[in-house]
């Protein structure tokens, strides 16, 4: 293997390992401000057991995104130095935007929000809780404007090969832009509601029947209920954008060969470059036209139209699939849940055993959605503008090999011991019901990294 | 040289890095040599220490991202070729910093007897990614050579970086500790001490001798006179301080942050005299900070951002500081 792909697989393992914590800490901010501002509410201890549970999640997730966020950084100038020379004066202040505002607040609110509690006022540690929640967000703003403009590129001029920004505007709220970021934030809702909800049907399954669990069992089910058909809803305005703006990608989603009216809805196949068609096809008649134009004989673009110029096939149309179908799966259980929740007060051991494998459920329709959309910008870099082969730098194939080897083996031990702990922690919760101290409200610390933890 | 801005901005931006990269050093220097000094410690050690930088770590490691990210976004150019010639090592470093950033974590929400392991890795990554930090160092004094020379000097401006950051990470445990651990801390920085003057002296001669353009700054009338104070200075300072390790702790716990506060007064100089040698370079005698920077237009909306924020950031950091001043008790979610 050439350095092109070796560099490409290694930028994919590291933002794939990374981009798995922000779709947690951003969303899970919020919930611990809500948390937060229902205890100064009710006074009821049983929410502030719950962020104390979940502070620890967020701390965790937050230092896994910070050090594999310190990667990403330097990436760029390791391996794709040309994307810099050619992109640089736009792709620099938003980035630059997204260190200083952004992870700035962060990490410098974290101390506060994590260890500060009874060092501040209540009203300082719930500003902190919400200014990380905020700096979490406005990170995923920045990124996602520099994302999307890769994909929609606008508000520029080329000069000698380089591009100059003309109209800022333009560049941060390219066309893309708005539906990707709520599209981002709402699969970051949708993750921390599922993560939720699931290590709490785990508690439960475990014995758990604490109050501060149901409550975030509750907050859990709700959310994800509430937000899946919002998403629905969105993830189909993001796609006519596409059609519009990227028509090659969604050709290759929805592995349509020739350009054509009365297209099919391919539910499963295996799409064939060598052929040009699709092996072992299940569809439905007219579908895809129906979907993507609102009628049955509606032109969708096709994979002819763009020989040499359009993404992979399978990869692209199975992420889509995946995305999809995980997103239904969703939700089902979300609904079904939140019937039983509702009307019944109570969770059958049915659904809380189909839940706690859910936990992860919004990492495999994010990662799945990004490969979607990311795979299917190829061959382009920036689209129309600078090619993915063109910005690799001169690094021996040797060198990345080497690295790639060692991140991959780092990231696969990485997750396995943070899906070990937090199970850990949630099964420790789950033992101890609410029966553990808790901090600040009697007066003794919870000693943290001491032995009996 | 005339003042218009596509003369200025990559000037203000130069200084801007070298702050970020001057703030990491002594910020993040001291959590990385208090990982090395884990080395040394027992059990109980290891949690004040923990204690000691728990709620600073994140933000001080955010210096090194924004130090490299105004590298990256204000001079694109010279991020890649510095940073495609130190693939390896910077490859040390972030694997280092990986290591260390999630053992800080995991150390205290794993089953209590895999404790040990996550306490070895923080001890392991943060003196990976001090070496792999000095050896950049000397490779980049040296103009970003290869030979065999420019491996040994970067292995000896490694060992010695890692032992400054020890001494950072002693001093700020002089100031953030008490009782044993405290007189341990002060022997612990009286060794260092020796180290991180040996490689002040090192990298202080190479760079003059790797480079007749700096030599020549340096060793012409009247330059020398003008500059002298500079290393006299630092002289002072480093004999102040080893003097000084003699008479600690003293009563009342005097004096406990002066050594912290020197130690980052003598990296300021050592800095100084860097960025004074390799002005007007950003990659040593290759390119310049105006052949590599960014568009002017670029720059100057990132230079709006900055102004606005930087400022505010700085005060939330003293803030910060603030809340958590005083002796490390034990860390807890509270």
């Amino acid at each position: 293997m050439d350095a092109l792909i070796l560099s490409r697989l290694q930028f994919a393992a590291n933002i794939s390992f990374h981009i798995l914590f922000p779709t947690i800490t951003i969303a899970l901010g919020w919930v611990l401000l809500f948390f937060k501002l229902r205890y100064n509410a009710t006074g009821d201890a049983a929410w502030m057991r719950a962020y104390f549970f979940w502070v620890k999640v967020f701390a965790l997730s937050f230092a896994l995104g910070v050090v594999s966020g310190v990667t990403m950084s330097f990436q760029f100038g390791t391996n794709w130095p040309g994307f810099m020379e050619a992109v640089g004066n736009i792709a620099g202040p938003l980035l630059a935007y997204e260190v200083l505002t952004a992870f700035f607040l962060e990490a410098v609110f974290l101390g506060i929000m994590l260890f500060g509690f009874r060092r501040v006022s209540n009203r300082v540690h719930t500003l902190a809780t919400f200014l990380v929640a905020f700096g979490t967000t406005l990170s995923a703003f920045w990124i996602l404007a520099l994302n999307s403009w890769m994909q929609t590129p606008a508000g520029f001029e080329m000069r000698d090969g380089v591009a100059f920004p003309v109209d800022w505007w333009a560049i941060v709220f390219n066309p893309s832009f708005p539906y990707r970021l709520v599209h981002m934030l709402l699969a970051s809702g949708l993750t921390v509601s599922f993560l939720i909800a699931g290590l709490s049907a785990l508690r439960f399954l475990a014995g758990d029947r604490s109050e501060s669990m149901w409550k975030a069992l509750r907050t859990g089910v709700f959310t994800g209920a509430a937000l899946i058909p919002v998403q629905i809803f969105v993830g189909d305005m993001h796609g006519l954008n596409t059609l519009e703006h990227q028509p090659q990608k969604v050709a290759a989603m929805e592995a349509n060969w020739e350009t054509r009216g009365n297209v099919p809805l391919v539910l499963f196949a295996w799409p064939d470059e060598e052929a040009r068609e699709n092996r072992f096809e299940i569809a439905v008649p007219n579908g895809a036209s129906l979907i993507l134009r609102h009628s049955l004989d509606g032109v969708v673009p096709g994979l002819n139209d763009y020989v040499g110029e359009h993404p992979p096939v399978a990869p692209v149309f199975w992420g889509f699939r995946i995305m999809v179908g995980v997103g239904l799966a969703m939700l089902a259980l979300s609904w079904t849940t939140s019937w039983f929740l509702w009307r019944r007060a109570e969770i059958p051991r049915l659904l809380a055993y189909a839940y706690a494998p859910m936990a992860f459920s919004g990492w495999v329709a994010t990662l799945a959605g990004w490969y979607t959309t990311e795979i299917g910008r190829q061959p382009w870099l920036v689209t129309g503008v600078l090619r993915t082969e063109d910005a690799v730098g001169p690094v021996a194939a040797s060198n990345v090999a080497f690295t790639l080897a060692v991140y991959v083996l780092l990231y696969v031990v990485l997750m396995i011991v943070y899906l070990g702990v937090l199970t850990h922690l949630a099964l420790k919760a789950a033992k101890e019901g609410d029966q553990s101290p808790l901090p600040g409200v009697e007066d003794r610390a919870l000693a943290q990294p001491m032995a009996g933890e | 040289m005339t003042l218009d801005w596509p003369t200025l901005l990559p000037l203000i931006f130069a200084g801007l890095m070298g702050v970020a990269i001057l703030v990491y050093v002594v910020l993040d220097g001291f959590d990385l040599g208090i990982g090395i000094l884990f080395a040394a410690s027992d059990a109980h050690e290891k949690d004040t220490m923990i204690a000691a930088i728990g709620p600073f770590w994140d933000a001080n490691e955010t210096w090194l991202v924004l130090a490299v990210g105004l590298l990256l976004v204000a001079f694109p150019v010279a991020h890649g070729v510095i940073l495609t010639a130190l693939y390896i090592p910077v490859f040390v470093l972030l694997v280092g910093l990986i290591l260390r950033g999630v053992a800080f974590d995991f150390r205290a929400k794993v089953p209590v007897h895999r404790k040990k392991r996550w306490d070895a890795l923080f001890c392991i990554g943060s003196l990976a990614a001090s070496l792999s930090q000095g050896y950049m160092l000397g490779v980049y004094v040296l103009g970003l050579e290869t030979g065999l020379p420019a491996i040994g000097f970067g292995l000896l401006v490694a060992l010695c970086l890692a032992a400054s950051y020890a001494a950072m990470g002693a001093a700020w445990l002089i100031y953030k500790t008490e009782g044993d651990l405290q007189r341990k801390a002060v022997r612990f920085l009286r060794s260092a001490l020796v180290f991180t003057a040996v490689g002040m002296v090192a990298v202080s001669l190479a760079t003059p001798f790797a480079s007749p353009r700096i030599f020549e700054k340096w060793f012409t009338w009247p330059e020398i006179a003008l500059l002298a104070p500079l290393p006299i200075v630092t002289g002072a300072a480093f004999l102040g301080l080893w003097l000084l390790t003699f008479r600690m702790p003293a009563p009342g716990d005097r004096h406990a942050i002066t050594p912290f506060l020197t130690l980052a007064a003598i990296f300021a100089l050592g800095f100084a005299g860097l960025a004074y040698s390799f002005y007007p370079f950003v990659v040593p005698d290759r390119l310049t900070i105006w052949e590599a920077a960014a568009a002017t237009e670029s720059l100057a909306i990132i230079l709006a951002g900055t102004a606005v924020v930087l400022p505010v950031m700085i005060g939330a950091s003293f803030y910060v500081y603030r809340v958590f001043s005083g002796k490390a008790g034990d860390l807890s979610y509270d």
